[in-house]
């Protein structure tokens, strides 16, 4: 096969910048049209980021799954875990990805008052999510069931916390969005930020499911039908 | 107020100790002092310390590979020393002094001397050979690199203040819980480990969103260089594997600080749990490790015969392969834990079925050379005895892979001998071909040849001198990290062994003396074109250094070896290549100091959390939070180099290039 470097045509690619192109470009980064726009490099690299925090909590819930039955004569998921709390948990994690998905269309429309708004229901679900979690935990300890009782008690903590400190970070990232997007407006690299900000709070559910269900639902099956 | 820490922690006690790190500190100093008194601070900070250049990062992450080098290496001579004479006697390291130190060399070796090594060369030369300006994320890039060297300093802290851990380089538990390492030394490990993982992470995730979403225009991934397909690779296993790594350190700093029972013996811990979770990790570390060298090798073969990679998709393919097998062999690590036949022996079939792909690339480098007009400067003798090395390890891999064999070979200096002599033969060997191969491009001039030479042969001898000897006492029964022993029979070998190592040593004082010397001598050693290799790929396109835009106008790319068929075209006279292009201004990403910033709060939240100085975790960590806010308030994200400076820089570059091929053409 012939190849060839030669000089880019100007003309082409009018945007390009330093490894980005503007949103004008059309290229997909697969080769043929030059690098990716910012967006799509953006929340290409921030996806990679998510795949590598979904791996960290796969590690925990391997560790969870391997230690579950070592009680060491301590109580068992069944005897401590309270499915009520745990709905409500479910419905203000759920409910406050719908607001943030609100949050999105009010950005998409430039609404900075519906926006604002919009991030403040996410944050007030989400915090009430993180209080319920430690009203739990608080529960448990109070109940001599806390992390030090038994390696089963260590895996739990250590999962489920691992989310609620993913959840307190983001409560801490949602604010200091709301206050970019009153002090900077809705410029490209702000919205760019907020794209990564859903991505991070939707992602965070996925995790929620996993551990309702796996944790949770299953913990609270009767012994004989745990493999 | 402070913990922990209080003069105690001052080893005055182990004078070895104390000493190494106070000459360490004490040259540190000195540098500084220096370089405070010469006026070159403003230049260092602006031009190095605060730059998100790929090129710079990169430079930089190299330079603290070959420095941890040295301290990784005074601890080889320390253990090969200490065994030489411990024969029938105590030898001069007292066991709890030998134990850290076998632990931090195996920590340093591979977090703060092989990664930084594999890591540097991917950051300086990927975007290059892409064809583009800069990595997708350029200041996550600099944090990334800041937080590694973060990591560094905290383990060389703890040769003055503290101790290090006594556990080995892997920290196995139940050894390394609180209740048998009561000290800091497991908390230095853990936290320099952890902060430098994360830069690692980040480095992952930008290296594999530039490679995927950041090429030159007509750069299909059949016509990406081996070196990015191999940088690919270990990018996609760094970020499916240092997870894995985080969480598991996690899980032990929980047992350590909060008394929780993952890895215990009470409780219900099981410590081989930790065992799965760290291999799981420690494996594809592996091949993080050598798919870049490999990627060199793929590279510097090529350049060298004269002729295009023999089977280049052969070579894409075998290097995916290597990444997805390379997460299903973990537990050939501890056959021995007895998880029965049929688990060890799929962990075995799955071992030796690794060896293949490996297998393909040997072949396709060999055949690569066949027939070609072979040049033998260094980066290919370095090549060469790849090859040689690597066949040798690689083969005594597969004889471990025997879960039969194993259980005799587990933990002996066999296994010891096996890893060095692919990690050495294959990393190293790798680094130190790719540091000769791309130095020309890095700093403007080639390295002396004749000292590069000798240290080649140097290091060569005195690994083979130097290992050959441990796998003789692994088949005599000797166990791994013996701090004493009375067989009159290993005696000899291990002498012989600190021989190799006294051999070896020769080799990185000639390399120290080869880089003075280059330095010296750089008008003469001057690479005027930008192409001292006659290179194939993209990067020996532009001017060596490369100016801060890497090229003027983007390359536009047609097949695989880019820089050749542009080479092969210009020699005619009339080619468009030689007009002169339409230069646009460029926008450039400014510097930053968050990446410093950042790695400073990180030493102070490391320091203060092995020492347990509570309000200083609070300080560090707010600052921390405070840093990325300062960044992401700023409003200035880019510079722009006008047309002008752009097309004046192009110039020169053009004029040089322009009458080396005249002069090509006319001979």
């Amino acid at each position: 096969m012939s190849s060839q470097v030669l000089r880019a045509p100007p003309v082409s690619y009018p945007d390009y910048r330093v490894a980005h192109a503007t949103n004008a470009s059309q290229a997909s980064g697969h080769g043929a049209g030059g690098p990716a726009p910012k967006r799509i490099v953006v929340g290409y690299g921030f996806w990679i980021f998510l795949l590598s925090d979904v791996i960290l909590f796969s590690a925990l819930f391997a560790s969870y799954a391997v230690l579950f039955k070592n009680t060491a004569g301590g109580p068992t998921a069944r005897q401590l875990f309270d499915l009520r709390n745990v709905a409500i948990e479910t419905g203000c994690l759920l409910a406050s990805t719908f607001a943030c998905g609100m949050a999105s269309l009010a950005v998409a429309r430039r609404s900075l008052k519906w926006t604002q708004i919009a991030l403040l229901i996410t944050g007030f679900l989400g915090l009430a999510f993180v209080l319920l979690e430690a009203r739990e935990f608080a529960g448990l300890v109070a109940h001599g069931a806390g992390p030090t009782r038994s390696a089963f008690l260590s895996s739990f903590f250590t999962l489920v916390g691992c989310h609620g400190a993913h959840v307190t970070s983001g409560l801490i990232w949602l604010a200091t969005m709301m206050a970019q997007f009153r002090a900077k407006g809705f410029r490209e690299d702000i919205r760019l930020r907020f794209l990564c900000f859903t991505l991070f709070w939707h992602a965070l559910d996925i995790i929620w499911v996993a551990i309702f269900s796996l944790v949770y639902l299953v913990g609270t099956l009767p012994p004989q039908m745990l493999p | 107020m402070w913990g922990k820490l209080s003069l105690q922690a001052i080893p005055l006690h182990e004078p070895i100790a104390l000493i190494a790190g106070g000459t360490v500190f004490a040259a540190l100093g000195a540098i500084l002092i220096w370089v405070a008194l010469k006026g070159y601070i403003p230049y260092l900070w602006r031009e190095w310390i605060t730059s998100v250049d790929h090129k710079r990062i990169g430079i930089m992450y190299v330079l603290l590979a070959l420095v941890m080098l040295l301290r990784g290496f005074s601890d080889a001579l320390m253990m090969r020393a200490q065994q030489a004479v411990a024969f029938q006697a105590p030898g001069f390291l007292p066991p709890e002094h030998y134990d850290q130190i076998f632990t931090a060399h195996g920590t340093i070796m591979i977090f703060f001397v092989a990664m930084p090594l594999v890591i540097g060369l991917m950051n300086f030369v990927v975007p290059l050979q892409l064809g583009v300006r800069d990595v997708a994320f350029p200041t996550l890039n600099s944090v990334g690199f800041w937080l590694t060297a973060a990591g560094a300093l905290l383990v060389n802290l703890s040769l003055v203040v503290g101790e290090f851990a006594r556990t080995g380089w892997l920290a196995f538990p139940p050894l390394s819980e609180i209740t048998y390492s009561p000290g800091v030394g497991v908390d230095y490990y853990l936290w320099s480990l952890q902060i430098s993982g994360i830069g690692t992470l980040m480095t992952g995730i930008n290296m594999v969103t530039t490679i995927l979403k950041v090429r030159a225009p007509g750069m299909s991934y059949m016509r990406m260089p081996i070196f990015c397909w191999t940088s690919l690779a270990s990018s996609l296993l760094i970020v499916a594997a240092f997870p894995v790594l985080t969480a598991t350190l996690g899980m032990l700093l929980l047992d350590r600080y909060a008394g929780f029972h993952f890895f215990t013996n009470l409780a219900g811990g099981n410590a081989m749990m930790f065992m799965n979770l760290i291999w799981a990790w420690g494996h594809p570390e592996v091949y993080i490790l050598a798919l870049p060298a490999f990627g060199v090798f793929s590279e510097v073969v090529p350049t060298f015969s004269g002729k295009a990679l023999f089977g280049r998709r052969s070579v894409v393919m075998a290097t995916m392969g290597i990444c997805i097998l390379s997460f299903t062999v973990w537990l050939h690590h501890f056959f021995t834990m007895g998880a029965g036949g049929d688990v060890n022996g799929f962990f075995g079939i799955a071992s030796m079925i690794i060896a293949v792909p490996t297998g393909v690339k040997v072949f396709n480098w060999l055949f690569t050379m066949y027939g070609g007009r072979v040049r033998y400067d260094t980066p290919m003798l370095w090549s060469i005895a790849f090859m040689v090395t690597f066949v040798i390890g690689g083969m005594t891999g597969v004889l471990l892979a025997s879960p039969a064999a194993d259980f005799l070979l587990h933990n002996s200096l066999f296994l010891v001998a096996h890893f060095h002599n692919v990690i050495i033969g294959a990393v190293l060997f790798g680094g130190f071909a790719g540091y000769a191969y791309w130095f020309p491009k890095a700093f403007g001039f080639r390295l002396d040849e004749t000292l590069g030479k000798a240290a080649f042969w140097c290091w060569l001898i005195g690994f083979y001198v130097a290992f050959g000897p441990l796998y003789v006492l692994g088949f005599e029964g000797m166990t791994r990290r013996m701090q004493h022993y009375d067989r009159p029979e290993w005696h000899p070998w291990l002498l012989l062994a600190g021989a190799g190592a006294l051999i070896i040593l020769c080799g990185i004082a000639l390399q120290i003396a080869q880089l003075a010397v280059s330095i010296r001598n750089r008008a003469q050693l001057r690479d005027a074109t930008g192409d001292p290799w006659d290179g194939r790929s993209l990067e020996w396109a532009t001017l060596s250094p490369p100016p801060a835009f890497n090229f003027a106008v983007l390359p536009l790319v047609a097949g695989p070896d880019p820089h050749w068929d542009f080479k092969e075209r210009a020699r005619e006279p009339n080619h468009p290549s030689r007009e002169e292009p339409v230069y646009e201004p460029i926008e450039m990403p400014r510097n930053s100091a968050t990446g410093f910033v950042t790695a400073f709060l990180a030493v102070v939240t490391g320091f203060s959390l092995i020492w347990h100085i509570w309000w200083a975790v609070i300080l560090g960590l707010s600052g921390a939070y405070a840093t990325f806010v300062v960044f992401a308030w700023r409003d200035l994200a880019d510079t722009v180099i006008p047309a002008g400076e752009v097309a004046r820089l192009d110039h020169a570059s053009r004029a040089t290039r322009v009458a080396a091929l005249t002069a090509e053409v006319l001979r």
